[in-house]
């Protein structure tokens, strides 16, 4: 008994550490909170949402941030916007990338195929600094998971801009931004109202463009989250009913002798 | 083990046994008498065991697929979480089996402490659980590097920057770890290679560990020799065998959770931004299990007295069988001790608290008597403590305050109150 108690006070100790560190190191705003369909033990992607949050990406982010480390192919894979394979090549084929050498050792220009790499905006990250007023537009591949509070960040920042605090001077090109880290942003805010036109409908709010490109970037940050939720689930129920037969044969092993365990 | 008189049954056995005694091994470990009286905390051996092997086997798969470059390794691990069949699940599985693992090691060594598991004639297996809880140090830091991020980079920075505070060689020293003038695709290779052989030379350690101990045999809650075997006695397999697949399922049930529904909530977020040498991460903080002897260094104003200190806050816990001057093994039956131990637990919380905090104001003046009091405690109390502590009384074996049979009536009195300590 004593010692369980002491147990769970270990156990207090130690999550409220945990709890404490993350909560003092956040030195800005705190953050929106958005009830993400991805979240929780089942969480699973908004299907239309992610393939929304690609449209948002392409039309908007794309023309500064690359998105490195996917593949068009991607795109039709299970677990993500899952366009049809079509659909994916079709959106591929939109991009122009340098292959070869060819026979005649040229480098030429081709259509890009499903097994192509995302095409960057920039051919390097100097080019990318030199055209964004010397800050570097990050890859947006793993962004959501390189960020302290994760979706909520990315959406925050979207939603955060607003005009600065009186006495705030910013320099040009710099801009105000509730969220952000030292609350000065490069990036001018890149959502308005209908800047996209959504083909299944949606009205294009900030807000609804916001979340759909979180989405879409929690996915690329996370491709297998789905598989991941539904083999952990299973992993705890096949852990759960083991722990159980042992705890039993445990119990009836033990049974043999007098003392307990 | 050399006490072990074993014939195997058939013929072939005997002929190979009489060549090679693996069947004699196997039948002592079988038989290998355990004190019937060990509680949960005596299943973190297995537990460690385990996650040894789980961390060898993921890691030989990641091997394959990781790249040991500084202009590839990032790219290389997001292939591994992308393309590769189950890389990710691999890959959460090593990264957060390294937090599970020092979390076990953590309970293990306190659980040594409390029931003074490292006095005679223990000495041997404790140095060598300290060897190889610093070998595990050693790796882990190593492998936080492999992904390239902005914290690898920087936590490789500062940890190899501390060697440049030894006199007159220091700087040469630092160059001949990096292998240049900064972290860079040598420090990354020649980590990688060190990250790949020191679990083998843990392994080997492991062995020496498990004979060590199998040497005098398992200490026990209430601390007193035991007569092996005997009615204190139960043989290894199969009630410690299944007591021990108990406890480390539960240990899986919380891995699992981790690596499922919460894989990079140990981890830095930072460490998920490629490494650039010419932006410095706001704080850079190492790893939660490093997080107590990142506070002890920086508790020190020098820094060459700060690395001193950090490694001292290892070695007095080297030479802890020596320190600890009771004769007394179990804190069941030192009163004093057991407040002091729990004192000692809520330190080092406190010093893994404050060395994720800014090394400044309250936070440096907290890690500064956190770090006094921890070499207070095994410099000056514990070498005190056992001459003048008065113990309470010992029992005279393990089934005595289980059954009640006691002599001493004021101890028989006291059963049920063993009972629930123990």
């Amino acid at each position: 008994m004593r010692n369980s108690l002491k147990l769970t006070f270990f156990f207090i100790l130690v999550s409220s550490l945990f709890f404490s560190k993350v909560h003092a190191a956040g030195e800005q705003n705190d953050l929106l909170e958005v009830d993400w369909s991805f979240k929780s033990f089942f969480g699973k992607f908004d299907r239309a949402s992610l393939q929304r949050g690609y449209q948002v990406y392409t039309e908007v982010c794309a023309s500064c941030h690359s998105l490195k480390h996917l593949s068009y192919r991607n795109l039709a894979e299970k677990g993500g916007p899952e366009f049809t394979e079509l659909e994916a090549k079709a959106i591929a084929s939109n991009f122009e990338v340098t292959d070869g050498p060819n026979s005649d050792g040229e480098m030429f220009e081709r259509p890009a195929k499903l097994s192509d790499k995302f095409v960057m905006p920039y051919a390097n990250v100097q080019e990318a600094i030199a055209a964004n007023g010397g800050a570097y537009p990050p890859d947006m591949s793993v962004l959501v998971k390189a960020r302290k509070g994760g979706a909520n960040y990315i959406y925050s920042v979207l939603m955060g801009y607003e005009e600065p605090p009186v006495g705030m001077e910013l320099d040009d090109g710099v801009y105000y931004n509730k969220y952000m880290y030292g609350n000065k942003i490069k990036m001018s805010s890149p959502l308005d109202d209908d800047i996209v036109e959504y083909s299944d409908g949606t009205k294009a709010t900030v807000d609804q463009m916001a979340k759909d490109v979180t989405t879409f970037l929690q996915w690329t940050a996370e491709p297998h989250l789905e598989t991941r939720h539904k083999l952990g689930f299973r992993v705890i129920i096949y852990l759960s009913v083991l722990t159980i037969l042992v705890y039993f044969s445990m119990k009836k092993i033990w049974s043999r002798i007098e003392t307990e365990v | 083990m050399s006490d072990h008189e074993y014939t195997p049954k058939s013929k072939v056995g005997k002929w190979f046994n009489d060549r090679l005694p693996l069947l004699t091994l196997a039948n002592h470990l079988t038989d290998y008498p355990t004190p019937k009286n060990l509680n949960y905390w005596w299943t973190f051996g297995g537990i460690l065991t385990f996650c040894l092997i789980t961390q060898i086997i993921t890691g030989i798969v990641l091997g394959m697929h990781y790249v040991a470059h500084a202009d590839l390794a990032f790219q290389s691990v997001e292939h591994i979480m992308r393309d590769v069949n189950y890389g990710w699940l691999i890959r959460y599985v090593h990264a957060n089996g390294a937090s599970m693992f020092f979390l076990a090691v953590y309970i293990h060594i306190f659980r040594s402490l409390y029931y003074g598991s490292y006095k005679s004639p223990r000495e041997v297996i404790w140095i060598i659980g300290m060897l190889i809880y610093f070998l595990m140090m050693a790796t882990a830091f190593m492998g936080y590097v492999l992904p390239w991020g902005q914290m690898s980079f920087w936590g490789a920075t500062v940890i190899t920057n501390l060697f440049s505070a030894i006199p007159l060689v220091g700087e040469s020293i630092t160059n001949w770890l990096w292998g240049g003038y900064s972290v860079d695709n040598p420090t990354l290779t020649r980590f990688f290679s060190l990250h790949y052989l020191f679990p083998f030379l843990i392994l080997g350690l492991v062995v020496l560990h498990i004979w060590a101990l199998h040497v005098p045999g398992n200490n026990n809650p209430i601390g007193i020799d035991i007569k092996k075997p005997s009615k204190d006695t139960v043989p290894f397999h199969p009630y410690i065998v299944i007591k021990d697949a108990f406890a480390l399922l539960i240990f899986l049930l919380i891995f699992a959770f981790f690596v499922f529904f919460s894989p990079n909530i140990l981890g830095h977020a930072d460490n998920y931004i490629e490494a650039n040498p010419l932006v410095t991460p706001a704080h850079i903080v190492p790893e939660w299990y490093l997080l107590p002897f990142y506070a002890i260094l920086r508790s020190v104003p020098d820094k060459l007295l700060g690395v001193i200190a950090m490694f001292a806050a290892i070695f007095v816990l080297v030479i802890l069988p020596w320190l600890d001057t009771s004769k007394v093994r179990s804190t069941v039956f030192r009163p004093i001790y057991k407040q002091f131990y729990w004192f000692l637990v809520a330190d080092v919380l406190v010093l893994g608290y404050v060395g994720a905090m800014p090394a400044e104001g309250i936070y440096l003046l907290i890690a500064r008597v956190a770090t006094a009091y921890y070499f207070a405690h095994f410099l000056i109390i514990l070498p005190f403590l056992g001459f003048k502590e008065k113990t309470t009384p010992l029992p005279l074996s393990i089934t005595e305050p289980i059954l009640g049979g006691s002599p001493d009536i004021a101890m028989a009195r006291n059963n049920s109150n063993y009972k629930e300590k123990l």
